[in-house]
């Protein structure tokens, strides 16, 4: 595994992963669906970061394109992915076999459709296990599977090992899902809603433990949800996406705090926190736009009440605001007209 | 209207056979009254009994204990209810959590919502079917051109609609409405929301509404009961419950609710309740219309009578 060591050497010195102008598109009968649009970010070690917007934006697509886990009828068409400073844009799937699992790994949505109901809990994070550390006694294996999952707080490992994933609750069961995840103890953790089946405490509980294998482990992660209130618990930093576009991304309290895209105000503004006492939620007008032929200019546009001329001729580019804190909004323009931010967020 | 009571369940029980010897409560002496016009909202954990008391409620599990009375019908009695069928089955409807498999892919929009009458022989009012189907379309936000699609056409939100929209065609007074909003984004879960507040205030429906969102619920009902293992643990007016949460399990998932703010998010701390204290405790009532199970043995954490 050449390619693999030569990343885990520079780990140490570079951002861990550095995604540049990528597009992905889904060829269909309909015609070509854009899901991806010129999407850059980076990732430094340790780091969480957020990725929020509606279902359909894309965001689970930007995960699975930098895992290389695109059905086949999808294709990168532009851009690079790089991991520590090594382009994995053209790998090979036996190249990403190497990769996937030790420098990435996932956390599905649904703890129960991702786990085989017919083979005991142990057995499947063995599994996991024996994949990476081909070189293992049976003993050694059975040492490390207690140990997994007792770091993502299973109690009683012992007797729960033989247990099937029915006999588990549903966050138990998203427990497990992450001791497969972190077998191979990767550098990247990919984590898509993975708290969407579940109940509000549960919810809060395996948060915290993402939040807590991250500083355990030093694991960078990717979060994907569509509640910008779940995120607030865990994000470093947060990415907004709307139709395949990144529209903004900062620290979590610039996004929080200090949103400039309408986009993020919209989002912010529909949780019912920001409603109370009021007599109707705030919802964003219209229909996210199809990606088969996504507008012109700004996506957004026809649902932005902000809107200015240009937006519907002119996609907007990345404005900066501050170091960290970008948004791709014409109103950030030093022509546009001053307005005054709607957003309930508190501000300090 | 407010005191007018529509639904009275007393000491509801449920239990399930596992085995022969294996009996799991599903819902444990639960009693509570839901008054017409208001939305009762009913949370709880996965697993606690919320959707069986609402099946209970819907006829589609029959109770082991208890009664449940509907109006001035005693909906457990078979007699009873055999009488009153026809009504029972058109005034209340349910509305499912999962639109993608509650509704038949095989079957265009239009037909599906007007499926209950022609099960019922009910005559549209509004002339044909179709018409009644649009109606009940426009009602809900909906464009006449989705009458003719198949639900795989439509979005999760505009699922749920159609879905809304075959629970009203019956014209009900009463709706159960089973985590309608778990699987929808948060700008399409406002909508639905907004949808059920209008329905509630402009048309007088009665709601029973179980979620396991807080947050929405705060926004949403008038009364919320709380419920943890099969029991009914607190039952109050939503501001009051939000306000002085009595029982510690309310308290446990009032603090599990997200905010919106990352730092006052990181420093918030998590509760967490073990069910103690919960065999050996009474319903009382602390407040004029606040309950709680509160155990008479201790003193009983943050209790403030």
């Amino acid at each position: 595994m050449p390619l693999f060591r030569t990343i885990r050497k520079r780990t140490e010195m570079e951002q861990l992963l550095e995604v540049k102008n990528l597009s992905v598109s889904i060829d269909s009968p309909a015609g070509e669906v854009q899901a991806v649009r010129d999407v850059s970010f980076s990732l430094k070690k340790g780091e969480v970061l957020a990725i929020v917007g509606e279902s359909g934006c894309g965001k689970s697509m930007l995960c699975k394109s930098i895992m290389k886990l695109l059905p086949p009828s999808a294709r990168i068409k532009n851009g690079s992915i790089s991991v520590c400073g090594q382009d994995i844009t053209c790998s090979r799937e036996k190249e990403m076999q190497t990769l996937r699992g030790k420098v990435f790994s996932m956390i599905f949505q649904d703890p129960l459709t991702a786990l085989n109901p017919t083979i005991k809990i142990g057995k499947q994070i063995a599994e996991a296990v024996l994949v990476h550390h081909k070189t293992y006694t049976r003993d050694e294996v059975y040492q490390k599977v207690l140990e997994l999952m007792e770091l993502v707080g299973i109690s009683h490992p012992k007797e729960r090992y033989h247990q099937y994933p029915w006999q588990f609750s549903g966050g138990m069961r998203q427990r497990c899902v992450m001791a497969i995840a972190l077998a191979a103890d990767p550098d990247i953790l990919f984590a898509d809603e993975p708290t969407t089946a579940l109940d509000v405490t549960i919810q809060a509980q395996i948060l915290d433990l993402l939040r807590e294998i991250q500083r355990k482990l030093g694991t960078a992660t990717i979060l994907v949800s569509h509640d910008l209130g779940v995120v607030a618990r865990v994000a470093d930093r947060v990415a907004v996406m709307y139709a395949g576009k990144i529209v903004e991304i900062g620290t979590a309290e610039e996004v929080y705090y200090d949103p400039r895209h309408p986009y993020t105000w919209g989002l912010m503004k529909s949780l019912p926190a920001f409603a109370k006492g009021k007599e109707s939620l705030y919802t964003i007008p219209g229909m996210p736009p199809t990606l088969i032929h996504p507008p012109k200019g700004d996506a957004y546009a026809s649902r932005n009440e902000y809107a200015l001329n240009i937006d519907y001729e002119e996609m907007p580019p990345m404005f900066q605001i501050t170091d960290t804190h970008y948004a791709a909004t014409w109103l950030l323009d030093p022509r546009a007209p001053q307005i005054e931010t709607p957003t309930g967020g508190r501000k300090l | 209207m407010k005191n007018e009571v529509l639904i009275d369940v007393r000491h509801l029980t449920h239990m399930f056979q596992l085995t022969k010897k294996i009996k799991v409560r599903a819902v444990d002496d639960v009693s509570f009254q839901i008054y017409k016009g208001e939305i009762f909202g009913l949370v709880g954990e996965s697993g606690s009994g919320k959707s069986t008391v609402a099946r209970c409620l819907m006829d589609i599990y029959q109770p082991t204990k208890g009664e449940i009375w509907y109006k001035d019908v005693n909906v457990c009695d078979k007699k009873e209810a055999r009488k009153n069928k026809k009504m029972l089955q058109t005034r209340r409807q349910m509305i499912f959590q999962d639109s993608a498999s509650s509704l038949n892919q095989k079957m265009q929009v239009a037909d599906i919502i007007t499926e209950p009458l022609k099960i019922q022989h009910i005559t549209p009012i509004r002339g044909s079917l179709r018409k009644e189907a649009a109606f009940q379309m426009e009602y809900v936000g909906l464009d006449e051109s989705f009458l003719d699609r198949y639900p795989s056409e439509l979005s999760g939100g505009q699922r749920q609609r159609v879905a809304i929209a075959r629970s009203l065609s019956m014209e009900p007074e009463f709706l159960v409405a089973d985590e309608p909003i778990a699987s929808l984004d948060v700008s399409i879960q406002a909508q639905i929301v907004n949808l059920f507040r209008h329905l509630q205030e402009e048309h007088g429906f009665t709601f029973l509404f179980i979620a396991h969102d807080l947050a929405m619920v705060e926004y949403l009902c008038d009364r919320v009961g709380v419920m943890y293992q099969g029991r009914l643990v607190e039952l109050a007016d939503t501001e009051e419950l939000f306000a002085n949460p009595v029982h510690p399990y309310t308290q446990t998932l009032l603090s599990a609710i997200p905010v919106p703010d990352p730092i006052r998010e990181r420093k918030r701390v998590l509760r967490t309740f073990d069910g103690e204290g919960l065999e050996n405790s009474e319903w009382t009532e602390i407040t004029p219309g606040h309950f709680a199970l509160l155990s008479h043995t201790g003193s009983g954490k943050g209790v403030q009578p």
